[in-house]
């Protein structure tokens, strides 16, 4: 299982800090598109982070990997 | 720790206190402070978030680019987190380097370096609403999914 964690305004509309999900396989990209469906967010913006490194849209994630949906930041 | 994320207020002289060395000649600090008036909008107050162990990862990352460019560099970064009111201190960031022109630049760096890869997020609390800042214009893209490396002129 994975661990998904949302900022900001993502976190807003999840309505959860975090959920969990088999996400083990499926790539970036593919799991933003199930999200995206599932709680009806515009992730095209977003970067990911996989276990606190960003990660690109290609990459795999595997079983027990964390996954977080960075927006722009705006730090500072 | 020379990278840190606080919850509460900054004392800014430990920051600079951090980077004090004998081969220093110069240090130069940088406060990030709660501007009320934007674009002459009031800001009421800001909330700062952040993914906290990632956060002070890429604050390391930027400690480490520093040390790279500019030679016998030491860094210190502490960047505050929670209900901020106007004027309070958001980030500060201290710089010492044996001569004086590095220390501007590497701290002119290490802020703009902020503003691209450290997972912190603002939201503004004005009297009509609020928002998260930094996405819902999506006026920032990253086609490659993730920031990549800029000049600070850009």
């Amino acid at each position: 299982m994975n661990k998904i964690i949302f900022f900001a305004h993502l976190r807003d509309r999840v309505g959860e800090e975090s959920v969990t999900k088999d996400a083990g396989g499926k790539t970036i990209a593919e799991l933003k598109q199930l999200l995206s469906e599932e709680y009806a967010l515009k992730l095209d913006s977003v970067m990911a982070a996989l276990n606190e490194e960003f990660a690109s849209d290609d990459e795999v994630i595997k079983d027990g990997d964390t996954v977080a949906f960075i927006p722009p930041v705006s730090g500072g | 720790m020379n990278f840190e994320i606080s919850k509460d207020p900054i004392d800014i002289q430990s920051v600079i206190d951090k980077v004090v060395q004998r081969e220093a000649g110069a240090i130069t600090t940088f406060i990030g402070t709660v501007r009320e008036l934007t674009q002459g909008k009031k800001t009421l107050y800001l909330i700062y978030e952040a993914y906290e162990s990632m956060a002070v990862k890429k604050l390391e990352q930027i400690g480490k680019e520093i040390k790279e460019r500019w030679d016998g560099a030491e860094v210190a970064i502490t960047h505050r987190t929670g209900k901020l009111d106007i004027t309070d201190v958001a980030v500060v960031i201290a710089v010492s380097t044996p001569h004086r022109a590095d220390a501007y630049e590497a701290n002119r760096y290490a802020i703009e370096r902020i503003k691209e890869i450290v997972p912190i997020w603002k939201k503004e609390h004005w009297e009509d609403g609020e928002e998260w800042i930094g996405n819902q214009l999506e006026t920032v893209a990253y086609p490659k999914g993730k920031p990549e490396a800029k000049e600070l002129n850009e």
